[in-house]
């Protein structure tokens, strides 16, 4: 276990300021046509922004490897629920047998 | 066989033991270790619990996603995104406040509170004010949703979606203005040190969990397509 | 000296009295002997369920029972033995009472969570009552939609209820026991000098708090779909029943482990003991457990071969769940190497290990059978794979937990149970067991669906042999139930270490003082050092020194 580590409000307002920049940057971006990278992209600031909250808010950056491993390992498992179930809905119809 | 000692026995004498730390634990560090383990462990079962609707969310708008994005062009874009900035700065006062009681500042600590409560009582306010919105133009599922075209089954299943993710966020960031509504009461009574003050950090752990549900709620629903 | 008067040994049983003390209290050895009343209360619930499945059975037509009531009586013996008895079971009872011992700790992490957990399952069980009172569900124990979601007439609302409450309570134990093995384990008590039955719990903890809260929330959905009408699984919006079993499977697949491994804890406690040896390949043995828990999250499309998924994503899902069976047999070749050249005695816990890995074998083989697809497309919903888990669930889960049972009742009451009668009973569960299911592969294989209460004439003769095994396999559950509690008054009282064994909880007084260890010890060495432990003349202990 580490000892607490006070981070200034320096760093905090930082963060804060570049969370505001990516939400006008994901609203910004919804508005373009990108095709199937708009999911993408969307996806990805929301992620950097997630990325940003954990890190420095619930300070995981300055914090107990395992604390880095159950975050990571919660956000992997939603990854599997969503990977191995859309395996099947993203290959239905691909034979051409009647319900597969 | 294993050696007889008296290893951990000298750091707890009955008038070293601080009132807080509870007597299983050897020490406040340890009690604070597991608390805090214990938060993140709760966090990712939460992950897991609204990942059902994300999973919905998913598998339904890839195979209807024209009807996904017709019901996202009926959302609030200006409310959601002020809604956005109202949660965000909810977060920001709330590490401002772990910040504070780190430091042993009562005072400021229980501000941050009060402004971290006063920003979610908002973003709820603001959501209540989308709902209304939503229920005039007849979009809610169970209660008067009415839709003309082809597709108002699977538009009604965004609307259950939205309505079943927001809502689930809803609950979870009440509890969260009630926890804080605690701790600042407690924080205002004295409670907590510089050298004590998990609670406040574990709720701090909560109410960043919830802003980010949001983070990912708010793209996920409101800007599908909005370039048509 | 002078001679001083000795106060009766204080314990964790008598260092206070009234049922205040007990319904209050914070200490992980008394709620896992709470948990022991409520768990054995809803096995024998579940229990009769069975019960009236097999004398339904025993005859070709349905005549004992009408068609719907046949299906409320195998949704509610599975729901009632999934979740009230063998999910818990294990974990609840031995779990708490021993983990805060084998790593050398007071009390679990969260002593007041671990008592809101027992309210909570307490909870559910009222909740699951009311809903037996009020005439059960007939959806089965897996609430497919859109029938539980729509069009089923009985209790789906009080079952979901119940089944929501009773995963919290899981979630909570799971949580309790992963942040208790990381932070309050005493120095020198090193991850890999940990008991083997520690690894297991943690890798049981960490799937009951990664799957249980999807199932909480895909059954919240049903429960709303039910009553507000507002369907995510409505066909007639679009929506995907197939949503749904994707979603339940997430976490019953898993769950089955969460019934299984657990009982693998024991057995490696058990066998280790049993043959005076130690573990043959720890880490093997260690990591194979945290490989299966991850492992089964990669599987459960193997329940819907036939349902309805892409035949793409089912032969992703047969081709994975071929693998899921390698850690499970690392363990068993495990055990069997750590039975070869041992001195192996065959006291009533080591009757049930060994049960334990002939039955699991079973089970586990023909779960490879399910596993491809072809196969599967053959003798899925028919008895066959009632068999497979069976042998599973009962001939493992169950048997681990009653060799458990057995082999820690000692440190638990402080009492010894009468071995012969134990042995009696322990060959009557293997035989009636046996013969209550091993029929069952062959009529599953022949074409007898399962959940139907009727089937052609030519099955009756396997039907009756497994429904003569079942009164068997009731009568060898009952017995424990007897002569322990009868040993709980007039057994012999037990030593610190009856058998005896390595472990630190054999290391202190039978029952226990309510803190654990009196003086914390200092843990230098791995666990199961049998082949050095010597007994008062210096000779090491073999099978033949052991008690009877």
């Amino acid at each position: 276990m580490t000892t607490e580590q006070v981070v200034s409000p320096k760093t905090y307002l930082l963060v804060f300021a570049a969370l505001l920049g990516l939400l006008l940057l994901t609203v910004a971006v919804a508005f373009i046509d990108l095709g199937l990278f708009n999911i993408v992209v969307a996806l990805g600031i929301a992620t950097a922004k997630a990325l940003l909250i954990a890190l420095y808010f619930m300070h995981l950056r300055y914090g107990d490897r395992l604390m880095w491993v159950v975050a990571a390992g919660g956000a992997f498992w939603l990854g599997i629920l969503l990977t191995l179930t859309m395996s099947d809905y993203l290959t239905r119809g691909w034979i051409p047998i009647p319900g597969k | 066989m294993n050696g007889v000692g008296t290893a951990a026995d000298e750091r707890s004498t009955v008038s070293q033991r601080s009132s807080v730390l509870e007597h299983h634990f050897r020490d406040l560090e340890q009690q604070r270790g597991a608390s805090t383990l214990g938060m993140w462990i709760f966090l990712a079962t939460e992950v897991m619990f609204f990942g059902v609707l994300f999973l919905g969310y998913t598998a339904y708008r890839v195979v209807y996603h024209e009807s996904f994005a017709e019901g996202s062009h009926h959302l609030k874009l200006l409310l959601g995104s002020i809604n956005t900035v109202v949660l965000l700065s909810s977060s920001l006062t709330m590490a401002l406040a772990v910040h504070a009681a780190q430091l042993g500042r009562s005072k400021a600590l229980v501000s941050f509170l009060l402004m971290t409560m006063l920003l979610g009582v908002a973003f709820l306010g603001i959501k209540a004010l989308e709902y209304y919105y939503e229920y005039e133009e007849r979009l809610v599922p169970g209660l008067n949703f009415a839709y003309s075209g082809s597709n108002a089954g699977h538009v009604e299943l965004f609307f259950i979606l939205y309505f079943f993710m927001t809502g689930l966020h809803a609950f979870h960031l009440t509890v969260g203005i009630g926890l804080v509504a605690v701790i600042a009461f407690l924080a205002w009574r004295g409670r907590y040190t510089a050298e004590y003050h998990t609670p406040v950090e574990l709720t701090g752990l909560y109410w960043h969990f919830v802003d980010v549900i949001w983070v990912f709620l708010f793209p996920l629903l409101y800007l599908i397509d909005r370039y048509r | 000296m002078a001679t001083t008067i000795l106060a009766p040994r204080e314990h964790y049983l008598n260092e206070s009295y009234g049922i205040k003390s007990w319904l209050f209290t914070t200490d992980h050895k008394r709620i896992a002997l709470l948990y022991l009343v409520s768990i054995t209360t809803m096995f024998f619930v579940g229990g009769i369920f069975a019960l009236l499945i097999r004398l339904e059975l025993l005859t070709p037509p349905g005549d004992l029972v009408q068609a719907e009531t046949y299906n409320k009586l195998f949704s509610m013996h599975g729901i009632t033995m999934v979740w009230f008895f063998l999910i818990p079971s294990i974990p609840t009872v031995l779990g708490n009472f021993l983990i805060p011992m084998m790593i050398v700790a007071k009390d679990l992490a969260f002593p007041r969570l671990n008592l809101t957990s027992w309210y909570l399952f307490d909870l559910s069980a009222l909740f699951l009552l009311w809903t037996i009172l009020n005439g059960g569900v007939d959806t089965g124990w897996t609430f497919y939609t859109p029938y539980s979601s729509i069009f089923s007439n009985t209790n789906v609302m009080t079952a979901v209820l119940a089944i929501l409450i009773n995963g919290f309570s899981s979630i909570l134990t799971g949580m309790n026991f992963i942040v208790t093995i990381h932070r309050m384990r005493a120095p020198g008590m090193t991850w890999f000098r940990l008991p083997l039955f520690v690894w297991t719990h943690y890798a049981t903890s960490l799937i009951l708090v990664l799957a249980t809260p999807v199932l909480a929330l895909t059954l919240t959905l049903v429960g709303i779909e039910r009553v507000f009408r507002i369907g995510l699984f409505d066909p007639a919006l679009g929506g995907d029943p197939l949503l749904f079993q994707h979603l339940f499977w997430f976490y019953s697949h898993p769950a089955v482990y969460i019934m299984i491994l657990p009982a693998m804890g024991v057995v490696s406690e058990l066998v280790t003991c049993f043959s005076r040896q130690e573990i043959y390949g720890y880490k093997f043995v260690a990591f194979a457990s945290l490989g299966i828990a991850f492992y089964s999250f990669l599987v459960w499309g193997h329940h819907m071969f036939v349902a309805g998924q892409s035949a793409y994503a089912a032969m992703i899902f047969s081709f994975l769940s071929y693998f899921v069976a390698i850690p499970s047999a690392v363990k068993v070749f495990n055990w069997t190497a750590t039975l070869y050249k041992g001195s192996v005695s065959y006291q009533t816990p080591m009757l049930y290990a060994l049960g334990f890995i002939g039955l699991f074998v079973i089970g586990g083989l023909t779960g490879l059978f399910v596993a491809a697809l072809g196969v599967d497309v053959h003798v899925t919903d028919t008895y066959f794979v009632i068999a497979h888990f069976h042998y599973i669930m009962v001939g493992g889960s169950v048997m681990g937990y009653l060799g458990g049972l057995h082999y820690w009742w000692p440190k638990i009451s402080g009492r010894l149970y009468p071995e012969g009668w134990a042995k009696l009973s322990a060959l009557i569960v293997f035989l009636g067991f046996n013969l209550t299911f091993f029929p069952q592969f062959i009529l599953g294989y022949l074409g007898m669906p399962r959940r139907y209460y009727a089937y052609p004439e030519e099955f009756q003769v396997l039907n009756v042999l497994s429904s003569a095994g079942a009164s068997i396999l009731g009568v060898g559950y009952i017995l424990p139930l007897v002569y322990l509690i009868w040993s709980m008054r007039y057994g012999r009282a037990a030593g610190p270490n009856p058998w005896p064994a390595t472990g630190l909880e054999w290391q202190m007084p039978s029952p226990p003082p309510r803190d654990n260890f009196a003086i914390t010890p200092v843990v230098t060495e791995p666990p199961y050092q049998y082949p050095r432990m010597k007994s008062q003349d210096g000779e090491t202990i073999t099978a033949e020194e052991q008690p009877a």
